[in-house]
């Protein structure tokens, strides 16, 4: 009955954007029950965006992100206690200090984690970070702060690539190691990650792709001060950020019984985790980073996205059937849409760029660094990505939504020469890159099978 | 008081630049930077922000207080 699953114990794990926004809509949605959010840092929710922008250009401290409430959550939030199990027969939380939190629904959206160097060794060198918390943030905006000689990233995927324009916006020299072509190759293919490598060597980047990094060299007292690169080169830094794409937190739910594994906690489209064996639950939800859903626009593949618009609307969803009677649950099938900003453009992405075989650009020019790149697959518009022409995404939006024909009929005043000559979308397989994407195809690549690689760190 | 923009929603209106300019700046054409805590004396000045922006991106609140319950 409706009535009872206004009421009950919900436990959600994940204080982040996702778990925040899901308690919101819980009581939006006029769940009058226990409410409780456990989290396994200390800090109450904050936004990760601002991190790897405001903080890192020394605008805004870490420790002044937190997230605006929409609304009162009246929830109990445990804060710096990790979840570190899930007993789905007797329906309990197992937590770090010991306790047990008992449920009747669980929504699971415990996110990722920066993927650590794989050397623990070399990784605990003074001067070594990676950045996804906002105390990792905190700890690299002070090193900025100091002035650096030269910081080393590693990876040239989105998180890296700002990191990079950070650093040069400071005046910081900086070398970007990339084992793939060029930058933001994986998550927006050949096309424009030419456009990337340019924008990083005009802004004095020291980019070097195609190699990896082999070694972190300290010196006698732990501190880092340069890396060895596969080339036989060797770069002298006193700061290194690993940009090596994000882990999805699921090692908890190792004994669950869940559909949890490396490319993060399979749900069915109402949100609802899938068991090992494939069969929905109905009391477990998941959401945001963890997460991974069929799309019916993507050939029904599973994806999994590290967008921060997709952890609202799938936690807007997964809170909604959480407490809504089955025929009355909704799909979640909002389109991905991502954003970076990044030596001074503004990149957003609508689709699955990596879902395509074909690009043309549909407005602007690489030379005006301003324009609108459109990707199909087999005849069929699957993604576009603009670059500092953001009032055209809505459009291209639509165009994916309603799978019109690609290359994309005329429908703008500054349509491109180039706009009919399609060109292969150079979508490298994943294994090659040194990041990972922000949008996986869990799946298959459209025109070929994907290597799983499993995590070595 | 926080903010958070939507800029998944943003498409570089700039009304919140002109409106509350030390909060609010453009990083290039089109990026929008902001300070994610409002100063008390701009209060205001967010709030007639996020009422302008055209597609109603900024939302402005308090934070999960740590002790919450």
């Amino acid at each position: 009955m409706p009535g009872d699953l206004q009421d009950g114990r919900i436990v959600i794990v994940g204080a982040s954007l996702a778990g925040l926004r899901a308690a919101e809509t819980l009581r939006e949605e006029g769940f009058t029950g226990s409410l409780t959010v456990v989290g396994d840092e200390p800090h109450p929710p904050y936004d990760r965006p601002p991190l790897s922008k405001q903080v890192l250009l020394g605008k805004a401290s870490a420790d002044t992100t937190a997230l605006p409430m929409r609304r009162d959550t009246d929830a109990d939030w445990r804060l710096g206690v990790a979840a570190t199990g899930l007993d789905p027969l007797e329906k309990r939380v197992m937590l770090a200090d010991g306790e047990s939190l008992p449920f009747d629904r669980l929504l699971i959206a415990t996110g990722t984690r920066a993927r650590p160097w794989p050397n623990p060794e070399e990784a605990s060198l003074d001067g070594v970070f990676t950045l996804r918390t906002s105390d990792e943030a905190g700890g690299l905006a002070e090193r900025l702060a100091a002035g650096p000689g030269r910081v080393l990233v590693i990876g040239a995927g989105f998180t890296g690539s700002e990191i990079a324009s950070a650093c040069r916006e400071r005046g910081i020299e900086v070398t970007v190691a990339e084992r793939g072509p060029a930058p933001l190759v994986g998550a927006l293919g050949g096309t424009l990650s030419k456009l990337a490598a340019v924008m990083h060597r005009n802004h004095g980047v020291d980019l070097r792709c195609g190699v990896t990094v082999t070694t972190l060299r300290g010196d006698g007292n732990g501190r880092f001060t340069g890396a060895d690169l596969s080339d036989g080169s060797r770069v002298d830094a006193d700061v290194c950020v690993v940009a090596l794409g994000a882990v999805r937190n699921v090692e908890w739910l190792a004994e669950s019984g869940l559909a949890a594994g490396p490319r993060g906690v399979a749900c069915d489209a109402g949100c609802r985790a899938f068991n090992m064996y494939g069969i929905v639950t109905d009391d477990v939800f998941v959401a945001g980073d963890v997460s991974r859903f069929p799309h019916p626009l993507f050939g029904y593949q599973m994806l999994s996205l590290e967008h921060w618009g997709n952890a609202v609307a799938q936690a807007e969803v997964a809170a909604h059937n959480m407490v809504s009677p089955g025929p009355l649950r909704r799909p979640h099938l909002a389109v991905p849409t991502f954003w970076s900003t990044q030596f001074g453009l503004n990149i957003k992405s609508v689709g699955v760029p990596t879902y395509s075989d074909h690009v043309v650009i549909a407005q602007g020019s690489l030379e005006a660094r301003r324009l609108a790149v459109v990707y199909g697959f087999q005849g069929r518009v699957t993604a576009a990505v603009t670059v500092d022409m953001a009032k055209s995404l809505d459009y291209y939006k639509h165009l994916i939504e309603t799978a019109a024909p690609f290359p994309p009929p005329l429908g703008s005043a500054d349509r491109a020469i180039a706009a009919d000559i399609t060109i292969p979308s150079d979508v490298p397989d994943p294994s090659g890159l040194s990041h990972g994407p922000t949008v996986a195809l869990t799946g298959h690549l459209p025109d070929r099978r994907l290597t799983v690689v499993q995590p070595t760190g | 008081m926080q903010i958070v923009v939507d800029l998944t929603r943003c498409q570089g209106y700039a009304q919140c630049v002109f409106l509350a300019p030390d909060v609010f700046e453009l990083h290039g054409e089109e990026g929008l930077l902001y300070a994610t805590a409002v100063p008390d004396d701009q209060v205001e000045r967010v709030r007639q922000a996020a009422a302008a922006c055209p597609v109603q991106a900024i939302l402005a609140g308090e934070g999960v207080s740590a002790g919450a319950r």
